[in-house]
């Protein structure tokens, strides 16, 4: 009965955390109408959008035994590249699935060096990292694109432009993926072929899998949502910055850590890794209401990635799990 | 008629070790064929290249005629070949059906099926006398035992026509050895050939029918098993007659209480006592999942006993104790888990022979490479390690040569009392002989030795007294004289 209470805990952990960080906060903000308000609600869900895009992605790939170190960088690329496109006159819609189509070529990269080259994803994407962030200068000329206004810039906004929507159009975007998503790595030979490579490489080969395409397929697809993710960017602000984004692969990770993921591969859930970005979005934004300065967030993130890794450790070592 | 395998002039060369120079095989449709070999012989490597892992340099290969040259894992299982690993190839956080079916999923337009997966590996299990097992039950969850039925279901789940078992029954326990002989006989009665490698001889006699002994890498003798002597199959796989694999030496007096347990208890452990003496070896038998490495490793430090006391060279010793203060204490540990545990494989030989003594090669925290290679390859010479120097890292030694090493590091460290679990398990025969050699001499010497194994004849040839585990619990040590190989396993089956 015990164990089974534990298994239940341990299934709805990301749950109850977030539950605690939205009922602190509103306790504590003094005022919980207005932090559980519909208007705090789209600040938070807009804000997480980029994070959530690339949660997507990066579930994939973690589950699948990877890492990606280069999101952020991609972002910038993709955002400079939508922003490019939309002021060289391109309709919004080609500059839109180009940005796409780009990050799905920096996660194809990625994925040729890993099986290519046999670097180990944490170099490989750890150069990218590189790459794409020099390669968004050059193309922006070292400043901001600034594209004329578009419907591009109202899809990561607060208020979405017509109000039936409730949440901005990013938001139901990123929804709609992350159902997909889900399913995806649920349900089809795909997705259990991701598990079972991150599980075990050589148990994976000696099924007969096809690695390296397989890689290839996780590392693009990720590329792809990385590229959505870029153009959210770009929409947030309005304009092109090859420098924005620095650093966000780590909230990315985090996301999907907090959500159970395991960066030995094999585990991880897509509705882990949303609730991980939620968490980090209603602190971030609990934090602001209360007037605390930045480092607090920082340092307070900074606590609950370890913990909630700590906790899964601690749940492994209860089951007795191989680890 | 057609021999459903045909290899001839195989070779294959890993940089600078020739694994395979001019081995050939036949095997028969519905045969059980054993591939026999002391390890590093090439057997490994042999069905490796069978399944797709690894390509050969030269030679020919046919399947049932036509020419055959996987270029993949998945390119092998296509032709109709299911290789059954060593090691435990599963992912352990995916279900029983998904590992049983992994590369040959029942799917609709990329979906998996899951109704069809769940039933399909149902009739898998119940095939091998396995209803027990539930096909959603997370593999990572299972007990060892199960985790081998599972990767055995794999193969079978792929009608293969050749099935490769590389030592399938070593971490069996004894049903499901039958359950599993059982199964090959089926299999071969349906016209599926089994190449089938394995250290028990005794174990292979049982199962197979013909039989193919690899040494060096080269084919040196095949045919029918049945009229063929267990002595002329050692004698062909190490070249030379193995006389004595058990040597026998002059007893010496015990001398004084080296290891003392009372009533130790611990998780898997309900409760151990004996008494070990200088000079003497003493054998722990049980099947797996007895309790026999949960009480080693207790004694160790590695797991916290609950109960009981431990008096090591004549001084009452805390219960719970860090396996670093255990070493001080002068207890020496060779874990079963070799490449796990064991042994740091990507270090030099050099490096784990003296891991646990660097200050026999260190002044002052600095470490003195000349010294400390001038001490590993001294040990590696008395153990016969063979390797091209104590730089060579121990991943690229065969296992016999690894666990030789693995003991060296023992020996180096000069502990009192050693704890050797499984100091034989998976190892070639002229290995093992060196290793029964080391732990005589040892013993001689005046040290203590508890020696853990699964493997009868090696306690009843090596040891002084032998105690029993079962259930958790062990049993009263007995003279080796007053034990027969019946006995042993009653005791250990019955608890």
């Amino acid at each position: 009965m015990r164990s089974e209470l534990r298994q239940r805990l341990v299934r709805f952990g990301p749950f109850l955390g977030l539950a605690l960080v939205v009922v602190f906060f509103a306790l504590a903000s003094g005022a919980p109408e207005r932090y559980l308000s519909t208007n705090n609600l789209r600040v938070v869900l807009a804000q997480t959008v980029i994070v959530a895009l690339g949660a997507i992605g990066m579930t994939l790939i973690i589950v699948g035994g990877g890492i990606d170190l280069a999101v952020g960088s991609t972002i910038a690329l993709t955002g400079v590249l939508c922003a490019l496109a939309i002021r060289e006159g391109w309709a919004p819609i080609v500059g839109v699935l180009a940005s796409i189509l780009a990050g799905g070529a920096v996660g194809l990269l990625n994925g040729l060096a890993i099986t290519r080259l046999r670097v180990v994803p944490f170099i490989a994407t750890l150069g990218m990292l590189g790459v794409a962030r020099g390669t968004a200068k050059w193309l922006a000329n070292q400043t901001t694109v600034n594209p004329p206004p578009t419907w591009v810039n109202e899809l990561a906004v607060t208020f979405p432009p017509v109000p039936w929507l409730m949440f901005a159009p990013g938001v139901w975007i990123a929804l709609l993926l992350a159902v997909a998503m889900a399913f995806v790595l649920r349900r089809t030979v795909f997705g259990r072929r991701v598990f079972a490579l991150g599980s075990s490489e050589p148990a994976a080969r000696a099924c007969g899998i096809a690695i390296d395409r397989l890689k290839l397929s996780i590392y693009g697809v990720a590329g792809l949502l990385f590229g959505l993710a870029g153009v959210m960017q770009m929409s947030r602000l309005r304009q092109g910055d090859p420098t924005v984004a620095a650093g966000t692969e780590l909230d990315v990770i985090a996301a999907v850590v907090i959500g159970g993921g395991s960066l030995n591969g094999g585990e991880g859930s897509i509705v882990g890794s949303m609730v991980g970005a939620l968490v980090m979005a209603f602190l971030r934004n609990g934090s602001q209401q209360m007037g605390w300065p930045s480092y607090v967030q920082e340092i307070l993130i900074g606590v609950i990635i370890v913990v909630a890794v700590a906790i899964d450790r601690w749940r492994h070592a209860q089951q007795g799990d191989a680890e | 008629m057609t021999a459903v395998l045909r290899l001839t002039g195989i070779a294959k060369r890993f940089g600078a070790t020739l694994a395979l120079d001019g081995a050939s095989l036949e095997v028969q449709p519905g045969e059980v064929h054993a591939l026999l070999g002391e390890n590093g012989a090439g057997k490994s490597t042999l069905l490796s290249i069978l399944g797709g892992l690894v390509h050969p340099d030269a030679g020919t290969m046919q399947m049932g005629g036509e020419a055959y040259a996987p270029r993949s894992p998945r390119d092998a299982r296509g032709r109709g070949i299911a290789l059954i690993h060593q090691e435990l190839s599963l992912f352990p956080h995916l279900s029983v059906a998904e590992n049983v079916l992994m590369g040959t999923e029942p799917s609709r337009r990329g979906l998996w099926d899951r109704e069809r997966a769940r039933s399909l590996t149902r009739d898998v299990l119940a095939e091998f006398g396995h209803p027990d097992i539930d096909p959603d039950a997370l593999v990572g969850r299972l007990p060892i035992g199960a985790c081998q039925v599972v990767e055995i279901c794999r193969a079978i789940a792929t009608r293969a026509r050749v099935v490769l078992m590389d030592e399938p029954t070593s971490s069996l326990p004894r049903g499901d050895v039958e359950r599993l002989f059982a199964l090959i006989g089926r299999l071969s009665a349906a016209g599926v050939a089994v190449v089938y490698i394995s250290h028990f001889l005794e174990e292979t006699r049982a199962v197979a029918s013909a039989f193919t002994v690899l040494r060096d890498g080269r084919t040196v003798g095949a045919g029918a098993l049945a009229p063929v002597s267990n002595e002329e199959i050692i004698a062909l796989m190490v070249g030379r007659t193995v006389s004595e694999l058990f040597p026998r030496r002059e007893r010496a007096p015990a001398g004084d209480l080296a290891l003392e347990v009372n009533g130790l208890a611990a998780p898997g452990l309900q409760e151990a006592s004996f008494s070990l003496r200088r000079g003497e070896v003493l054998g722990i038998f049980g099947l797996m999942g007895s309790g026999r490495t949960e009480m080693v490793r207790a004694l160790f430090g590695l797991a916290r006993p609950g109960a009981g006391s431990v008096n090591v060279l004549g001084r009452t010793r805390p219960l719970s104790e860090a396996p670093a203060r255990r070493l001080a204490d002068g207890l020496g540990y060779l874990s079963e888990d070799r490449k796990g545990e064991g042994l740091a494989l990507p270090l030099s030989v050099a490096d784990n022979v003296t891991l646990t003594r660097l200050s026999s090669c260190s002044r002052r925290g600095v470490l003195d490479p000349g010294r400390q290679r001038a001490q590993a390859a001294e040990r590696a010479r008395e153990l016969d390690v063979r390797m091209r120097g104590p730089g060579q890292p121990v991943r690229t030694l065969s296992g016999g040569n690894q666990q030789k090493v693995a003991f060296a590091r023992i020996v180096h460290q000069e502990a009192e009392v050693l704890l050797l679990d499984e100091p034989t398990r998976g190892i070639d025969v002229a290995s093992k002989a060196q290793l029964y050699e080391a732990v005589s001499r040892a013993a001689a010497a005046g040290k203590a030795v508890l020696m853990v194994s699964s493997y009868l004849p090696e306690l009843l040839g090596v040891c002084d007294r032998v105690a029993v585990m079962s259930r958790g619990r062990l049993g009263p040590a007995r003279a080796v004289a007053e034990w027969t190989p019946e006995g042993m396993l009653e005791a250990a089956i019955a608890g």
